[in-house]
Protein backbone atom coordinates (compact mmCIF):
# COMPACT_ATOMS: atom_id res chain seq x y z
CA UNK A 1 0.00 0.00 0.00
CA UNK A 2 1.66 3.11 -0.88
CA UNK A 3 1.51 6.32 1.53
CA UNK A 4 -0.89 9.05 1.22
CA UNK A 5 -0.66 12.74 1.60
CA UNK A 6 -3.85 14.39 3.00
CA UNK A 7 -4.94 17.68 3.31
CA UNK A 8 -4.54 17.01 6.87
CA UNK A 9 -0.69 16.59 6.37
CA UNK A 10 -0.99 19.81 4.51
CA UNK A 11 -2.73 21.93 7.12
CA UNK A 12 -0.55 20.81 9.64
CA UNK A 13 2.74 21.29 8.06
CA UNK A 14 1.95 25.00 6.87
CA UNK A 15 1.05 25.43 10.75
CA UNK A 16 4.45 24.13 11.75
CA UNK A 17 6.73 25.50 9.57
CA UNK A 18 4.71 28.95 8.57
CA UNK A 19 1.92 29.40 11.03
CA UNK A 20 -1.89 30.74 10.04
CA UNK A 21 -2.66 34.13 8.79
CA UNK A 22 -4.84 36.18 11.09
CA UNK A 23 -8.49 35.80 9.76
CA UNK A 24 -7.96 32.24 7.75
CA UNK A 25 -9.08 29.48 9.06
CA UNK A 26 -7.64 26.32 8.00
CA UNK A 27 -10.00 24.24 8.78
CA UNK A 28 -12.78 25.75 6.81
CA UNK A 29 -13.17 25.23 3.08
CA UNK A 30 -9.98 25.91 1.50
CA UNK A 31 -9.26 23.23 -0.56
CA UNK A 32 -9.73 25.70 -3.50
CA UNK A 33 -8.65 28.88 -2.03
CA UNK A 34 -5.36 29.88 -3.72
CA UNK A 35 -2.45 29.98 -1.54
CA UNK A 36 -1.47 33.80 -1.53
CA UNK A 37 -5.24 34.20 -0.44
CA UNK A 38 -4.53 32.13 2.59
CA UNK A 39 -1.89 34.37 3.12
CA UNK A 40 1.45 32.28 2.44
CA UNK A 41 3.86 33.82 -0.02
CA UNK A 42 6.68 32.04 -2.04
CA UNK A 43 9.01 31.75 1.13
CA UNK A 44 5.87 29.92 3.28
CA UNK A 45 5.51 27.93 0.35
CA UNK A 46 8.83 26.89 -0.18
CA UNK A 47 9.43 26.01 3.83
CA UNK A 48 6.41 24.03 3.57
CA UNK A 49 7.75 22.18 0.16
CA UNK A 50 11.33 21.34 2.22
CA UNK A 51 9.52 19.93 5.22
CA UNK A 52 6.64 17.86 2.98
CA UNK A 53 9.86 16.36 1.28
CA UNK A 54 11.94 15.52 4.61
CA UNK A 55 8.70 13.96 6.14
CA UNK A 56 7.62 12.15 3.29
CA UNK A 57 10.67 11.03 1.75
CA UNK A 58 10.26 12.68 -1.88
CA UNK A 59 12.19 15.66 -3.97
CA UNK A 60 9.67 18.15 -5.31
CA UNK A 61 10.05 19.77 -8.71
CA UNK A 62 11.00 23.41 -7.99
CA UNK A 63 7.65 24.76 -10.37
CA UNK A 64 5.39 22.13 -8.33
CA UNK A 65 3.70 25.53 -6.09
CA UNK A 66 3.48 27.59 -9.35
CA UNK A 67 2.01 24.54 -11.13
CA UNK A 68 -0.53 23.99 -8.17
CA UNK A 69 -2.01 26.95 -6.45
CA UNK A 70 -4.54 25.21 -3.91
CA UNK A 71 -4.43 22.84 -1.60
CA UNK A 72 -6.53 20.36 -3.36
CA UNK A 73 -4.33 20.78 -6.35
CA UNK A 74 -1.32 20.12 -4.22
CA UNK A 75 -2.41 17.59 -2.45
CA UNK A 76 -2.75 15.21 -5.97
CA UNK A 77 0.54 16.20 -7.23
CA UNK A 78 2.32 15.40 -4.25
CA UNK A 79 0.51 11.78 -4.28
CA UNK A 80 1.31 11.15 -8.15
CA UNK A 81 4.79 11.82 -6.80
CA UNK A 82 4.57 9.31 -4.25
CA UNK A 83 2.64 7.15 -6.23
CA UNK A 84 5.56 6.72 -8.86
CA UNK A 85 8.08 6.07 -5.72
CA UNK A 86 6.60 3.35 -4.31
CA UNK A 87 5.78 0.26 -6.57
CA UNK A 88 1.64 -0.48 -6.60
CA UNK A 89 0.82 -3.99 -5.12
CA UNK B 1 12.03 76.37 7.84
CA UNK B 2 12.53 72.47 8.09
CA UNK B 3 9.47 70.50 9.29
CA UNK B 4 10.20 69.79 13.33
CA UNK B 5 10.43 66.22 14.27
CA UNK B 6 8.74 65.06 17.17
CA UNK B 7 8.26 61.98 19.14
CA UNK B 8 4.26 61.04 19.42
CA UNK B 9 4.93 57.41 20.19
CA UNK B 10 6.65 55.16 22.45
CA UNK B 11 7.25 51.52 22.34
CA UNK B 12 9.83 50.21 24.64
CA UNK B 13 11.01 46.54 25.45
CA UNK B 14 13.67 46.10 28.02
CA UNK B 15 14.65 44.48 31.37
CA UNK B 16 13.05 46.97 33.16
CA UNK B 17 10.09 46.57 32.03
CA UNK B 18 7.36 46.13 28.91
CA UNK B 19 5.47 49.23 28.02
CA UNK B 20 6.38 53.11 28.78
CA UNK B 21 4.63 53.26 32.41
CA UNK B 22 6.20 49.76 33.52
CA UNK B 23 9.58 51.14 32.26
CA UNK B 24 9.17 54.73 34.24
CA UNK B 25 8.49 53.12 36.69
CA UNK B 26 11.50 51.12 37.44
CA UNK B 27 14.06 53.69 35.83
CA UNK B 28 13.29 56.38 38.03
CA UNK B 29 13.89 54.72 40.80
CA UNK B 30 17.26 53.15 39.70
CA UNK B 31 15.93 49.21 39.72
CA UNK B 32 18.56 47.07 38.81
CA UNK B 33 17.48 44.13 36.61
CA UNK B 34 21.07 42.72 35.72
CA UNK B 35 21.20 39.11 36.67
CA UNK B 36 22.90 35.84 35.86
CA UNK B 37 22.20 34.76 32.72
CA UNK B 38 19.33 32.18 32.44
CA UNK B 39 18.43 32.06 28.71
CA UNK B 40 21.22 29.27 28.18
CA UNK B 41 23.63 27.66 31.18
CA UNK B 42 26.39 30.61 31.45
CA UNK B 43 28.68 28.46 33.83
CA UNK B 44 31.45 27.22 31.22
CA UNK B 45 31.65 31.01 29.52
CA UNK B 46 34.02 34.07 31.02
CA UNK B 47 30.73 36.32 31.22
CA UNK B 48 27.68 35.04 33.11
CA UNK B 49 25.25 37.97 33.95
CA UNK B 50 23.12 39.97 31.24
CA UNK B 51 20.01 42.21 31.92
CA UNK B 52 17.26 39.72 29.88
CA UNK B 53 13.77 40.31 29.30
CA UNK B 54 11.60 38.63 31.66
CA UNK B 55 7.81 37.13 31.00
CA UNK B 56 7.63 37.98 27.29
CA UNK B 57 5.49 35.77 24.88
CA UNK B 58 5.29 36.58 21.57
CA UNK B 59 2.88 34.17 21.23
CA UNK B 60 0.38 36.36 23.33
CA UNK B 61 0.97 39.38 21.00
CA UNK B 62 1.28 38.19 17.44
CA UNK B 63 -0.19 36.23 15.04
CA UNK B 64 0.64 32.64 14.52
CA UNK B 65 2.09 33.27 10.94
CA UNK B 66 4.69 35.49 12.10
CA UNK B 67 6.39 32.93 14.99
CA UNK B 68 8.17 30.80 12.46
CA UNK B 69 9.90 33.21 10.57
CA UNK B 70 11.17 35.92 13.24
CA UNK B 71 14.15 36.18 15.67
CA UNK B 72 13.46 37.36 19.62
CA UNK B 73 14.62 40.82 18.27
CA UNK B 74 12.41 41.05 15.82
CA UNK B 75 9.00 40.22 17.79
CA UNK B 76 10.45 42.48 20.55
CA UNK B 77 10.38 45.42 17.89
CA UNK B 78 6.76 43.95 16.03
CA UNK B 79 5.40 44.16 19.77
CA UNK B 80 7.22 47.26 20.45
CA UNK B 81 5.48 48.46 17.36
CA UNK B 82 1.87 47.95 18.41
CA UNK B 83 2.26 49.47 21.29
CA UNK B 84 4.13 53.07 19.79
CA UNK B 85 1.09 52.96 17.70
CA UNK B 86 -1.26 52.59 19.99
CA UNK B 87 0.51 54.98 22.29
CA UNK B 88 0.25 57.73 19.22
CA UNK B 89 -3.20 57.17 19.34
CA UNK B 90 -2.62 56.16 14.76
CA UNK B 91 -4.11 53.25 13.42
CA UNK B 92 -1.96 52.23 10.43
CA UNK B 93 -4.28 52.75 8.40
CA UNK B 94 -5.38 56.58 9.15
CA UNK B 95 -2.27 57.47 6.77
CA UNK B 96 -1.39 56.71 3.11
CA UNK B 97 1.35 53.72 3.26
CA UNK B 98 3.59 55.58 1.08
CA UNK B 99 3.88 58.74 3.66
CA UNK B 100 4.88 56.21 6.81
CA UNK B 101 7.93 54.42 6.72
CA UNK B 102 10.53 52.63 9.17
CA UNK B 103 14.26 53.11 9.88
CA UNK B 104 16.06 50.79 12.32
CA UNK B 105 18.89 50.63 13.82
CA UNK B 106 20.83 46.49 14.13
CA UNK B 107 23.84 45.23 15.80
CA UNK B 108 23.58 42.00 15.50
CA UNK B 109 20.96 40.63 13.68
CA UNK B 110 18.56 37.76 15.32
CA UNK B 111 21.26 35.45 16.05
CA UNK B 112 19.24 33.16 17.99
CA UNK B 113 17.01 32.20 14.98
CA UNK B 114 20.97 31.88 12.93
CA UNK B 115 21.89 30.06 15.76
CA UNK B 116 19.23 27.33 15.58
CA UNK B 117 19.50 27.03 12.08
CA UNK B 118 23.14 26.48 11.42
CA UNK B 119 23.01 23.45 14.51
CA UNK B 120 20.37 22.23 12.52
CA UNK B 121 22.51 22.65 9.15
CA UNK B 122 25.35 20.64 10.99
CA UNK B 123 23.19 18.22 12.92
CA UNK B 124 20.66 17.04 10.20
CA UNK B 125 21.57 18.52 7.33
CA UNK B 126 20.57 21.26 4.66
CA UNK B 127 17.71 20.60 4.22
CA UNK B 128 16.46 20.89 7.68
CA UNK B 129 17.45 24.72 7.56
CA UNK B 130 14.17 27.11 7.72
CA UNK B 131 13.86 29.23 4.47
CA UNK B 132 13.22 31.54 6.84
CA UNK B 133 16.91 31.99 7.79
CA UNK B 134 17.00 33.83 4.18
CA UNK B 135 16.26 37.29 6.08
CA UNK B 136 15.31 36.16 9.90
CA UNK B 137 18.39 37.00 10.66
CA UNK B 138 19.55 39.76 8.54
CA UNK B 139 19.70 43.32 10.11
CA UNK B 140 17.07 45.00 8.09
CA UNK B 141 14.52 42.35 8.83
CA UNK B 142 13.04 44.48 11.96
CA UNK B 143 12.13 48.03 9.22
CA UNK B 144 11.20 45.29 7.00
CA UNK B 145 8.99 43.08 9.14
CA UNK B 146 7.21 46.18 10.61
CA UNK B 147 6.48 47.51 7.93
CA UNK B 148 5.05 44.52 6.31
CA UNK B 149 2.48 43.87 8.88
CA UNK B 150 1.35 47.74 9.80
CA UNK B 151 1.17 48.70 5.85
CA UNK B 152 4.00 51.67 5.48
CA UNK B 153 5.65 51.50 2.08
CA UNK B 154 6.97 55.06 2.77
CA UNK B 155 10.92 55.77 3.03
CA UNK B 156 12.70 52.88 4.97
CA UNK B 157 16.41 51.22 5.97
CA UNK B 158 18.10 50.21 8.76
CA UNK B 159 21.56 51.80 10.11
CA UNK B 160 24.25 49.53 10.92
CA UNK B 161 26.83 51.62 13.57
CA UNK B 162 26.76 49.26 17.33
CA UNK B 163 25.30 51.55 19.44
CA UNK B 164 25.66 54.43 17.29
CA UNK B 165 23.41 53.40 15.24
CA UNK B 166 20.28 53.74 17.78
CA UNK B 167 20.96 57.41 17.45
CA UNK B 168 21.90 57.38 13.45
CA UNK B 169 18.55 55.58 12.35
CA UNK B 170 16.40 58.29 14.71
CA UNK B 171 18.50 61.42 13.05
CA UNK B 172 17.64 59.52 9.76
CA UNK B 173 14.19 59.12 10.65
CA UNK B 174 14.21 63.21 11.55
CA UNK B 175 15.77 63.61 7.75
CA UNK B 176 12.35 61.60 6.24
CA UNK B 177 10.28 63.83 8.12
CA UNK B 178 11.84 67.12 6.97
CA UNK B 179 11.76 65.58 3.69
CA UNK B 180 8.02 65.57 3.56
CA UNK B 181 6.91 62.10 4.58
CA UNK B 182 4.64 61.99 7.62
CA UNK B 183 5.11 59.59 9.69
CA UNK B 184 8.28 57.82 10.41
CA UNK B 185 9.40 54.80 12.90
CA UNK B 186 12.69 54.75 14.51
CA UNK B 187 14.58 52.78 16.87
CA UNK B 188 16.58 49.68 17.60
CA UNK B 189 16.57 46.20 19.37
CA UNK B 190 18.50 43.75 20.00
CA UNK B 191 18.56 40.55 21.69
CA UNK B 192 21.31 38.29 21.48
CA UNK B 193 21.36 36.70 24.58
CA UNK B 194 22.16 33.32 23.48
CA UNK B 195 25.53 30.89 23.12
CA UNK B 196 26.54 31.82 19.48
CA UNK B 197 25.41 35.51 20.11
CA UNK B 198 27.42 35.22 23.47
CA UNK B 199 30.77 34.35 22.26
CA UNK B 200 30.66 36.65 19.83
CA UNK B 201 29.85 39.39 22.48
CA UNK B 202 32.66 38.06 24.42
CA UNK B 203 35.06 38.18 21.58
CA UNK B 204 34.57 42.17 21.75
CA UNK B 205 36.79 41.94 24.40
CA UNK B 206 35.06 44.76 26.89
CA UNK B 207 32.30 42.14 28.64
CA UNK B 208 32.37 42.01 32.82
CA UNK B 209 33.80 39.40 33.99
CA UNK B 210 31.98 39.98 37.26
CA UNK B 211 29.40 37.53 38.97
CA UNK B 212 28.33 40.14 41.23
CA UNK B 213 24.92 42.07 39.38
CA UNK B 214 25.73 44.87 41.79
CA UNK B 215 29.49 45.16 40.91
CA UNK B 216 29.65 44.48 37.17
CA UNK B 217 28.96 47.35 34.65
CA UNK B 218 30.56 50.65 36.63
CA UNK B 219 31.55 53.10 34.13
CA UNK B 220 33.07 55.80 35.82
CA UNK B 221 34.34 54.59 39.10
CA UNK B 222 37.66 53.89 39.74
CA UNK B 223 36.47 49.68 39.65
CA UNK B 224 35.23 49.63 36.02
CA UNK B 225 36.22 46.38 34.07
CA UNK B 226 33.89 45.98 31.35
CA UNK B 227 29.89 46.01 30.62
CA UNK B 228 27.09 43.61 30.75
CA UNK B 229 25.18 42.77 27.54
CA UNK B 230 21.42 43.08 27.73
CA UNK B 231 18.29 43.11 25.34
CA UNK B 232 15.76 44.81 24.11
CA UNK B 233 15.37 48.22 22.54
CA UNK B 234 12.29 50.97 21.88
CA UNK B 235 10.77 52.48 19.06
CA UNK B 236 9.81 56.39 18.82
CA UNK B 237 7.38 57.37 16.38
CA UNK B 238 8.23 60.19 14.88
CA UNK B 239 6.27 63.39 13.01
CA UNK B 240 5.89 66.86 11.92
CA UNK B 241 5.01 68.60 14.82
CA UNK B 242 2.52 70.57 12.61
CA UNK B 243 0.79 67.36 11.40
CA UNK B 244 0.76 65.70 14.92
CA UNK B 245 -0.97 68.83 16.79
CA UNK B 246 -3.33 68.98 13.63
CA UNK B 247 -4.56 65.46 14.18
CA UNK B 248 -5.04 66.17 17.99
CA UNK B 249 -2.39 63.99 18.92
CA UNK B 250 -2.42 63.11 22.79
CA UNK B 251 1.61 62.54 23.49
CA UNK B 252 4.09 64.82 21.89
CA UNK B 253 6.88 64.04 23.98
CA UNK B 254 9.71 66.12 22.59
CA UNK B 255 11.50 67.27 19.76
CA UNK B 256 14.37 65.37 18.20
CA UNK B 257 16.22 68.56 17.82
CA UNK B 258 19.76 68.27 16.75
CA UNK B 259 22.25 66.03 15.70
CA UNK B 260 25.86 65.31 15.34
CA UNK B 261 27.81 62.42 13.90
CA UNK B 262 31.49 61.69 13.72
CA UNK B 263 34.30 58.79 13.44
CA UNK B 264 37.11 58.79 15.57
CA UNK B 265 40.69 58.88 14.28
CA UNK B 266 42.85 55.55 13.40
CA UNK B 267 44.03 54.18 16.58
CA UNK B 268 47.17 54.96 17.49
CA UNK B 269 47.82 58.30 16.01
CA UNK B 270 47.46 60.08 19.07
CA UNK B 271 44.76 62.76 17.61
CA UNK B 272 41.22 63.90 19.88
CA UNK B 273 38.72 61.28 19.73
CA UNK B 274 35.78 62.33 18.04
CA UNK B 275 32.73 62.37 20.63
CA UNK B 276 33.74 66.06 21.56
CA UNK B 277 32.91 67.18 18.10
CA UNK B 278 29.91 65.12 17.60
CA UNK B 279 28.34 66.61 20.61
CA UNK B 280 29.49 70.49 19.20
CA UNK B 281 27.52 69.62 15.99
CA UNK B 282 24.81 68.16 17.83
CA UNK B 283 24.37 71.33 19.73
CA UNK B 284 24.78 73.79 16.72
CA UNK B 285 22.33 71.68 15.20
CA UNK B 286 19.80 72.07 17.32
CA UNK B 287 20.85 75.44 17.91
CA UNK B 288 21.78 75.46 21.53
CA UNK B 289 24.80 76.37 23.72
CA UNK B 290 26.45 73.97 26.61
CA UNK B 291 24.96 76.25 29.30
CA UNK B 292 21.25 75.08 27.68
CA UNK B 293 21.43 71.27 28.22
CA UNK B 294 20.10 70.38 31.53
CA UNK B 295 21.56 66.73 31.52
CA UNK B 296 24.09 64.71 29.61
CA UNK B 297 22.73 60.50 28.99
CA UNK B 298 26.10 58.91 28.58
CA UNK B 299 27.43 56.10 26.57
CA UNK B 300 28.80 54.79 29.36
CA UNK B 301 30.58 51.76 27.75
CA UNK B 302 32.52 50.82 31.34
CA UNK B 303 36.15 50.20 30.57
CA UNK B 304 39.02 52.86 31.59
CA UNK B 305 39.75 54.11 28.30
CA UNK B 306 36.38 54.63 26.88
CA UNK B 307 34.90 56.16 30.22
CA UNK B 308 38.15 58.46 30.24
CA UNK B 309 37.47 59.54 26.35
CA UNK B 310 34.00 60.60 27.76
CA UNK B 311 34.41 62.10 30.45
CA UNK B 312 37.02 64.26 28.84
CA UNK B 313 34.43 65.40 26.08
CA UNK B 314 31.61 66.26 28.23
CA UNK B 315 33.93 68.33 30.21
CA UNK B 316 35.67 69.81 27.22
CA UNK B 317 32.36 70.89 25.75
CA UNK B 318 30.40 71.63 29.18
CA UNK B 319 33.32 72.11 32.15
CA UNK B 320 34.22 70.60 35.08
CA UNK B 321 30.88 69.08 36.38
CA UNK B 322 28.82 71.63 34.41
CA UNK B 323 26.53 69.54 33.58
CA UNK B 324 24.58 66.54 35.34
CA UNK B 325 25.28 63.54 33.70
CA UNK B 326 23.49 60.31 34.21
CA UNK B 327 23.78 56.60 32.89
CA UNK B 328 20.26 54.87 33.35
CA UNK B 329 21.41 51.53 31.19
CA UNK B 330 23.60 50.78 34.04
CA UNK B 331 20.07 49.38 35.45
CA UNK B 332 19.67 47.10 32.37
CA UNK B 333 23.10 46.74 30.51
CA UNK B 334 24.19 47.80 27.20
CA UNK B 335 21.34 46.84 24.43
CA UNK B 336 23.57 47.50 21.36
CA UNK B 337 21.52 48.87 18.59
CA UNK B 338 18.34 49.47 21.86
CA UNK B 339 20.51 51.41 24.14
CA UNK B 340 20.43 54.33 22.72
CA UNK B 341 17.09 54.66 21.84
CA UNK B 342 16.05 53.46 25.25
CA UNK B 343 17.77 56.64 26.38
CA UNK B 344 16.17 58.91 23.74
CA UNK B 345 12.66 57.74 25.49
CA UNK B 346 14.22 58.21 29.00
CA UNK B 347 15.38 61.57 28.50
CA UNK B 348 11.60 62.32 27.11
CA UNK B 349 10.16 60.91 30.44
CA UNK B 350 12.84 62.78 32.17
CA UNK B 351 11.64 65.87 30.56
CA UNK B 352 8.04 65.07 31.35
CA UNK B 353 8.51 64.42 35.07
CA UNK B 354 11.22 66.90 35.54
CA UNK B 355 13.71 63.96 37.07
CA UNK B 356 16.95 63.30 36.46
CA UNK B 357 16.91 58.74 36.97
CA UNK B 358 20.45 57.85 38.49
CA UNK B 359 23.54 55.87 37.43
CA UNK B 360 22.98 52.74 39.83
CA UNK B 361 25.76 51.15 41.83
CA UNK B 362 28.78 53.35 40.66
CA UNK B 363 30.83 55.50 43.48
CA UNK B 364 32.32 58.29 40.61
CA UNK B 365 36.48 57.83 40.75
CA UNK B 366 37.97 61.50 41.51
CA UNK B 367 39.67 60.78 38.25
CA UNK B 368 36.37 62.42 36.29
CA UNK B 369 35.39 65.83 36.74
CA UNK B 370 31.59 65.51 35.89
CA UNK B 371 28.55 65.55 38.15
CA UNK B 372 27.32 61.94 37.58
CA UNK B 373 23.88 60.96 39.43
CA UNK B 374 25.06 58.29 41.31
CA UNK B 375 22.45 56.46 43.68
CA UNK B 376 19.69 58.48 43.97
CA UNK B 377 17.27 60.33 41.11
CA UNK B 378 17.56 63.65 40.93
CA UNK B 379 14.87 66.04 40.30
CA UNK B 380 15.30 69.03 38.53
CA UNK B 381 13.59 71.08 35.38
CA UNK B 382 15.12 69.44 32.48
CA UNK B 383 14.14 71.44 28.81
CA UNK B 384 17.37 69.77 27.26
CA UNK B 385 18.69 66.89 27.44
CA UNK B 386 21.76 65.06 25.16
CA UNK B 387 22.54 61.61 24.60
CA UNK B 388 25.20 60.14 23.70
CA UNK B 389 26.56 56.87 22.11
CA UNK B 390 29.58 55.62 20.42
CA UNK B 391 29.75 52.24 18.21
CA UNK B 392 32.67 49.72 18.11
CA UNK B 393 34.71 50.69 15.32
CA UNK B 394 34.90 54.15 16.04
CA UNK B 395 31.47 55.64 15.51
CA UNK B 396 30.50 58.48 17.70
CA UNK B 397 26.62 60.11 17.54
CA UNK B 398 24.84 62.58 19.88
CA UNK B 399 21.21 63.66 19.50
CA UNK B 400 19.60 66.58 21.53
CA UNK B 401 15.96 66.23 22.65
CA UNK B 402 14.25 68.64 23.87
CA UNK B 403 10.81 70.15 25.59
CA UNK B 404 8.13 70.82 23.06
CA UNK B 405 5.39 72.98 24.80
Amino acid sequence: MSTQFTIDDLKRILLEGAGAEEGVDLDGDILDTDFEELGYESLALLETGSRIEREFGIALDDDVFTDNRTPRALVAAINETLSALVPQA
Amino acid sequence: MSAKAVVTGIGVATPNGLGVDDFWAATRVGKNAIERVTRFDPEQYPSRLAGEIRGFEAEKHLPSRLIPQTDRMTRLALVAADCAFEDAGVQPGDIPEFDMGVVTASTSGGFEFGQNELKKLWSQGSQYVSAYQSFAWFYAVNSGQISIRNGMRGPSGVVVSDHAGGLDAIAQARRQIRKGSKLIFSGGFDASICPWGWVAQIAGGRLSTSDDPDRAYLPFDAAAGGYVPGEGGALLILEDERTARERGADNVYGEIAGYGATFDPKPGSGREPGLRRAIEVALADAGVEAGDVDVVFADAAGTPRLDREEADAITAVFGPSGVPVTAPKTMIGRLYSGAAPVDVVTALLAIREGLVPPTTNVELSPAYDIDLVVGQPRPTSIRTALVLARGYGGYNSAVVVRATD
